[in-house]
């Protein structure tokens, strides 16, 4: 019981994480990222190249693999939201440009790396387990847990507490206000692409370690159970990404432990189904947004 | 026509998967008519399959029956789910019929009956070009007549201010419901048609990416006129047989192929939003009616 729980923890703070970039630009730019996956994904074979072909420790791969998903996340504003910033029905046409950036990063991927996955070799995390109580943890699930706390409670002081923040909260609250005010709108909008986009990369990293499996298409479920957590949590709600991680991980080991293993992904889209119904804002999301 | 006979021949399956997925199209394209993004279809596409080939595998059903129960199951499905998804609005609905469509997915992937991830085999080859592409032009007429007629308005109407139809009294619950509904018909007769074409049925091939897949058919075609997720399946479908065509030239087919459609569809949203059939749009005015004549037809 007390195991099942850790496990959930731990697999909720990568869900969490990934979520947290997601629901980032969704407030400040009212679109879904669907791109999102996929610089998860080039981020964690950024790490497996360097851990393999140029021997670095994990930890300094991870921070270059947080740079290359940061500079990703620049590209994708610049070829993908920036043109369409404007139109009118802009979030169909940045959920269509940013699913064709996602389609040509796989592609690049694949061509790259191959359609199998790859492994980082043996030791390239230390194997200590711990016991503690009757649930066994190992060092790399702490470290997960730490990496992923870490960047979401520095993202939250960031948005909480710095000029950089106020000016994103603005955005997300009112576009044309916050210009009015004299924020540069589209600069603020690319450091939040940028940001997401790196805590998204972390995510993958974090998220190959944790099952030691590299591919092109690694991104995909995650794509999907991420936006159950945002629609849990409340769409551009950081603090809501964070909750519903967290409980997105643990609904799911619960659904293996009592109805069966099979059933474990469709837990997720049951509740997103069912929030989207019962409550469409969300935990902690602003009133009344998404109904017509 | 020797030549034409050889041609289809060659590409006999290419053509017929074009037939299918113009079908798929045109299922998105009557909720993109009225402003809904669904991404549901790919889900209404499984249960027509799954419908058909356990009615054909298990009650030994006659074909047309098989075929009319796989699309009616999803369209009574979709009455259910509509009423409270539709409420929905803009993104929010295609991240909601997102979930359904995995919901399905996972749904059969567990179904024992049906054999859960294995899928259906043994589905006897009962669909042919000339079936498809009889039902394509049935539909194509239907929304040719659909432009003009009372719903046909109503959709638009809904499409341009959804407030201001409603204001005007346009039952535009009713409208939404209905184009809803007969989108999953569409798709659950083209799942339908597709299992008895390729002998199998596999759950994982009513993923997500087959959602977007068409959901690119629409927007590469353009969605201003019916035709044009039509043109966009031809196009996407069509384009990675001729690449295969062309791997001597050193393309190679997977993820190559990925990527040239990748490329097209960033490159139509950002430089021809109307998709293609907008290319062919100055020469529209040309068959339009007289202003008055459009009046009164109205």
């Amino acid at each position: 019981m007390t195991q099942q729980l850790v496990n959930g923890l731990f697999a909720g703070s990568i869900y969490a994480l990934f979520a947290v970039g997601y629901t980032l630009v969704f407030g400040v730019l009212d679109i879904l990222n669907l791109a999102h996956q996929a610089v998860f994904m080039l981020a964690a074979f950024t790490a497996l190249e360097l851990v393999i072909g140029s021997h670095v420790s994990i930890y300094v791969a991870l921070l270059i693999a947080m740079s290359v998903a940061g500079a990703l996340g620049a590209l994708l504003y610049a070829v993908a939201f920036r043109p369409l910033r404007g139109r009118p029905n802009s979030y169909f046409s940045a959920l269509i440009s940013s699913i064709a950036m996602a389609t040509i990063f796989e592609a690049v991927a694949q061509h790259a790396w191959g359609a199998n996955a790859g492994h980082f070799p043996l030791g390239t995390f230390p194997s200590h387990a711990f016991l503690v109580g009757s649930a066994v943890f190992t060092l790399l699930q702490v470290v997960i847990l730490a990496v992923s706390l870490a960047m979401m409670i520095g993202l939250h002081l960031v948005v909480q507490h710095t000029k950089l923040g106020k000016a994103m909260r603005a955005v997300a609250e009112n576009e044309r206000a916050a210009r009015v005010l004299g924020i540069d709108v589209e600069r603020v909008v690319l450091i939040s692409l940028v940001i997401s986009s790196a805590l998204g990369g972390v995510a993958g990293v974090l998220y190959a370690l944790q099952y030691n499996s590299v591919a092109y298409d690694m991104g995909r479920p995650l794509e999907l159970k991420g936006l159950a957590v945002i629609v849990l949590g409340g769409m551009g709600s950081i603090p809501g990404a964070v909750i519903g991680g967290f409980l997105l991980g643990l609904v799911e080991v619960q659904t293996v432990a009592h109805i069966g293993s099979g059933e474990r992904d469709a837990a997720a889209f049951i509740v997103l189904f069912l929030i989207l119904l019962l409550r469409p804002r969300g935990l902690l999301g602003r009133k009344a947004v998404r109904e017509a | 026509m020797g030549w034409l006979s050889a041609f289809y021949n060659q590409n006999s399956s290419t053509i017929e998967f074009i037939g299918i997925n113009a079908l798929l199209g045109l299922s998105l394209y009557i909720t993109l008519a009225c402003g809904l993004l669904s991404l549901a279809n790919a889900g209404f596409m499984a249960i027509g399959a799954y419908t058909s080939a356990l009615l054909t595998l298990h009650r030994g059903a006659p074909f047309p029956v098989v075929l009319l129960a796989g699309a009616l199951m999803p369209a009574l499905l979709a009455l259910p789910l509509g009423l409270p998804v539709l409420r929905l609005r803009g993104v929010f609905l295609a991240i909601a019929t997102i979930g359904f469509g995995e919901v399905v997915r996972i749904f059969f992937l567990n179904w024992s009956y049906a054999r859960g991830a294995l899928g259906l085999n043994g589905i006897p080859q009962e669909t042919a070009a000339w079936l498809i592409y009889v039902s394509l032009g049935v539909l194509l007429y239907f929304f040719w007549r659909l432009r003009r007629s009372k719903m046909g308005y109503a959709l638009e109407a809904i499409r341009q201010d959804e407030a201001a139809a409603r204001a005007s009294g346009v039952n535009t619950t009713f409208y939404k419901l209905l184009a809803f509904i007969v989108g999953a018909a569409i798709a659950g007769f083209a799942g339908a048609l597709q299992a008895h074409l390729r002998f199998i049925v596999d759950p994982n091939d009513f993923n997500f990416a087959t959602a977007v897949n068409v959901l690119e058919y629409a927007v590469v075609g353009g969605m201003a006129l019916f035709l044009g997720p039509v043109l966009g399946a031809a196009l996407l479908t069509a384009l990675p047989e001729a690449l295969r065509h062309l791997t001597q030239l050193g393309i190679q087919p997977g993820p190559d192929r990925q990527l040239v459609s990748g490329i097209i569809l960033l490159l139509v949203i950002l430089f021809l939003p109307g998709g293609l059939v907008s290319l062919f749009q100055g020469m529209r005015p040309r068959f339009r009616l007289p202003a008055a004549l459009r009046v009164a037809r109205a």
